[in-house]
């Protein structure tokens, strides 16, 4: 379905093409190129109480060539993270994020690193993004010192404080506040940025959602609710969690906008909508419809809850990466081996990170006690006494 | 391989002795003690070495005189107390210091750091237009404006989230509980994303939050709007738990609080909203960490904080009538403890009661009780004694809640059993 649909659409833009192509013919670098070229997103926009942006998104080779390298490097490193775990080196919960590449990534297209990303356990893909490096995330997820947080965070609390990405939150729901406070700040400080406060489609049953919609709806506060509705709420699927499922509705006075979530030109889209709509008018969600091919974590194998043919199903018609790849192709912009060899690039890094990481240490001991409280007014953190240290350790 | 950590007193001690020799060659021609400390004691911990010791500190630099000495021309005092000014008989009016009632410092407080730091900022029900449920935010949201002093709809679970969200970025809200009973419902957020968002992430964000209510047993308010959360908060780890008595550490609390860097919950007590008292004009704050000795004494150590305080002051009363001599020390710091101050006190009386009004079980009393035991156990010639509210939901009837709360006649009881 999908091939047709790109088929229709490549005929349209291929007479735009056709010329550019014959002159270009055996390109380098196309991965550069910033000739538009203009893609029709899978399918059009449903919205709620807003107007829809347009279907046709305009894009370049060196952004379809980005979009494929990201997603393909995101993929790569979660398939990575889900062999490392059962290899025991990462331990806990891990959270894995591949089918849902392209939120990450359209997202990211569409705003700057001044405007904010919260987001709950799920936030590996997210981490690199922002601009997360590998190291970092597989030196956390293994409990390592290069970890982004010392290694005392683990999977579900990535943090980058310099591209403003605050976590990486255990328990869901409660990033949905912190994210109105950080678009509290920003209009306090007058940023002029926004924030996309990430939830899944079981978390938006949390009534501090709407409490902090409505906080945000009254003090007019530049916050993007972002609903990833991969239908499923670890094995609950949402028609068994939610009365209603129309997630982008449930904003009742907030607007709110339905996107493919699989198609990272939709995200892109009703991101840079969203950012515009939420720096005038408030508050707006968006409901991102995607679907996560591996289970809800490395603990639930994903299939007790729905059935492989529905996986495999989803992983050949909406893939996001395959998407962006037969775009390319369809574009003429890079030949299959292309492609290939710019994703054995990836999986050799991911490889090298991994040996990078595992060469890593594990954190000092005295690491233990650092960071509970901030140094500021001489609290040093030593139990009950302020002055003496009273810890056995094994 | 077991490795004890282990802190050095010594330096400390002897940095502090110092101070505190200093101190008492000041009058204090009263029964409150005033200790003046310029900054907390510069705690230069020095490494050692030993065999299966290794000295853990936390990260970061230790510059303490960042925000007390001040880089500004104004010094900073962090008394301990108010210091009673001669107590010759001189006119009121020539006394130094101004008089005002405890939600006035407190208001006070809050004024001055929202002037100093444009980056401070209160939420709450009602903390705006209505001016506070209590008057602490009177007159606040006309002067400061609406983006600075926010009304929030009812959802504590929610704007306390905002704020620290808020606070991630670097702003400082100040967070109201209208009654602290009602912060239960922020609890989440108190605990897994303020109190741990600085150790997960590795540092890089701080959480400069303060979140104060008023709590405790009241005039017969309910179960529900009589509740001690301190006992509930008290394990997270890093948050700060501070609890103010008197007008004076009123509001060097709440301005310490807010400078800090790490988020503290400040306790008020619904009774002493009223309390007036003389402070200081200059700009002050008090040191969070610790405790307030508000009457030296031989005997016995009374351990107490928040409204307790005023009740072991009436037995105090009748205490030093009947001869005796207690100590009484107001923690002030609830988290954590002031654990130097209380030792040197049982090191010198031997005798602990500590007069509190959480509930017996996993109340402050227990956790202290632990403390010094651990810590002290040789100096103490009697069993600690704690007297605490009985482990009910508070009723109605006046005199049953009179029945849950200690009373003075209790403490004076306590005292003479345990110097017998």
């Amino acid at each position: 379905m999908a091939l047709s649909r790109l088929a229709s659409s490549s005929s349209r833009s291929a007479d735009l093409l056709k010329p550019l192509c014959s002159a270009i013919s055996l390109r380098r670098p196309i991965s550069t190129d910033t000739t538009p070229i203009t893609v029709e997103t899978s399918v059009p926009f449903t919205s709620h109480q807003c107007d829809t942006p347009s279907r046709s998104v305009q894009t370049n080779a060196k952004e379809l060539f980005t979009f494929f390298r990201d997603m393909a490097l995101m993929r790569r490193m979660e398939i990575a993270a889900d062999s490392l775990y059962k290899a025991k080196l990462i331990r806990g919960f891990c959270h894995l994020y591949d089918g849902q590449e392209a939120v990450a990534v359209g997202m990211e297209a569409a705003i700057t690193k001044k405007d904010c990303i919260i987001t709950a356990y799920r936030d590996h893909c997210t981490f690199v993004a922002r601009g997360g490096t590998l190291l970092e995330v597989f030196a956390e997820l293994m409990g390592r010192q290069a970890g982004c947080s010392r290694g005392k965070g683990g999977s579900m609390h990535f943090y980058k404080k310099d591209s403003n990405f605050y976590g990486g939150h255990g328990i869901v729901g409660a990033q949905v506040p912190l994210g109105c406070g950080l678009a509290f700040a920003q209009k306090y400080s007058k940023d002029e940025a926004v924030t996309f406060a990430l939830y899944g489609d079981g978390a938006a049953n949390q009534g501090q959602l709407f409490e902090a919609l409505n906080i945000s709806a009254l003090w007019d506060l530049p916050a993007i609710l972002v609903c990833e509705n991969n239908h499923y709420g670890m094995g609950t699927a949402e028609w068994r969690a939610a009365k209603s499922p129309a997630y982008y509705k449930r904003g009742d006075y907030a607007p709110g906008l339905k996107v493919d979530g699989m198609d990272a030109f939709a995200v892109k889209q009703a991101c840079t909508f969203a950012k515009e709509h939420a720096l005038k008018n408030g508050p707006i969600i968006l409901e991102m419809d995607t679907y996560r091919y591996h289970g809800h974590s490395m603990s639930d194998p994903g299939s007790t809850y729905r059935t492989r043919d529905e996986i495999t199903g989803v992983r050949q018609e909406r893939d996001p990466v395959e998407r962006i790849r037969k775009l390319i192709l369809s574009h003429d912009l890079a030949t299959e081996k292309e492609l290939k060899d710019i994703e054995k690039e990836i999986r050799k890094e991911v490889d090298d990170a991994i040996a990078q990481a595992k060469e890593n240490p594990l954190p000092e001991s005295s690491e233990l006690f650092t960071n509970v409280y901030a140094k500021g007014l001489g609290v040093e953190s030593f139990g009950a006494d302020r002055k003496e240290v009273r810890a056995i350790l094994p | 391989m077991a490795a004890t950590f282990h802190g050095v007193g010594a330096t400390v001690a002897a940095l502090s002795s110092s101070s505190s020799s200093s101190s008492s060659s000041s009058s204090p021609s009263n029964s409150f003690g005033s200790k003046i400390l310029l900054s907390s004691p510069s705690r230069s911990f020095s490494v050692r070495k030993r065999a299966s010791f290794t000295m853990v500190r936390s990260e970061g630099s230790m510059n303490f005189d960042l925000n007390f000495k001040g880089r500004r021309a104004q010094q900073l005092i962090a008394n301990a107390v108010a210091t009673k000014a001669d107590s010759s008989p001189a006119s009121s009016s020539s006394k130094p210091g101004h008089e005002l009632l405890l939600f006035e410092a407190l208001r006070e407080g809050l004024e001055e750091e929202m002037e100093r730091d444009p980056r401070v900022c209160v939420m709450g029900e009602d903390v705006g237009h209505y001016g506070g449920s209590y008057k602490v935010t009177k007159g606040l949201a006309t002067k400061f404006g609406d983006l600075r002093v926010l009304d929030t709809p009812i959802a504590e679970n929610s704007f306390t989230g905002m704020g620290i969200g808020a606070a991630m970025t670097g702003l400082r809200p100040v967070v109201e509980g209208m009654n602290m009973g009602f912060l239960l419902l922020a609890f989440n957020q108190i605990s897994n994303n303020c109190g741990m968002l600085h150790y997960t992430s590795g540092g890089q964000f701080t959480i400069p939050i303060v979140i104060r209510g008023p709590g405790g047993v009241g005039r017969q308010l309910g179960a529900e709007h009589s509740q001690r959360l301190e006992s509930y908060f008290q394990s997270i780890p890093g948050i700060q738990m501070v609890a103010c008595s008197t007008p004076y550490n009123a509001k060097g609390l709440m301005k310490a609080a807010i400078r800090s860097e790490n988020p503290v919950i400040l306790f008020e007590h619904v009774l002493l909203y009223n309390l007036k008292e003389r402070i200081p004009d200059e700009d002050y704050i008090c040191n969070l960490e610790e405790a307030e000795m508000v009457r030296p004494g031989e005997h016995v150590t009374i351990l107490t904080y928040s409204r307790m305080r005023y009740h072991v002051m009436q037995a105090a009363k009748t205490l030093v009538n009947k001869g005796y001599d207690p100590e009484v020390i107001d923690i002030r710091s609830l988290k954590p403890f002031d654990l130097y101050t209380i030792g040197n006190s049982v090191k010198k009386t031997h005798r602990v009661l500590i007069v509190e009004e959480c509930m017996r079980t996993g109340g402050i009393g227990a956790s202290l009780i632990a403390a010094i035991t651990e810590n002290f156990n040789d100096y103490l010639d009697a069993p600690i004694m704690c007297l605490s509210s009985q482990d009910v939901p508070t009723p109605y009837a006046g005199t049953l809640e009179e029945w849950t709360v200690v009373q003075p006649a209790q403490i004076v009881a306590a005292v003479e059993q345990l110097c017998q």
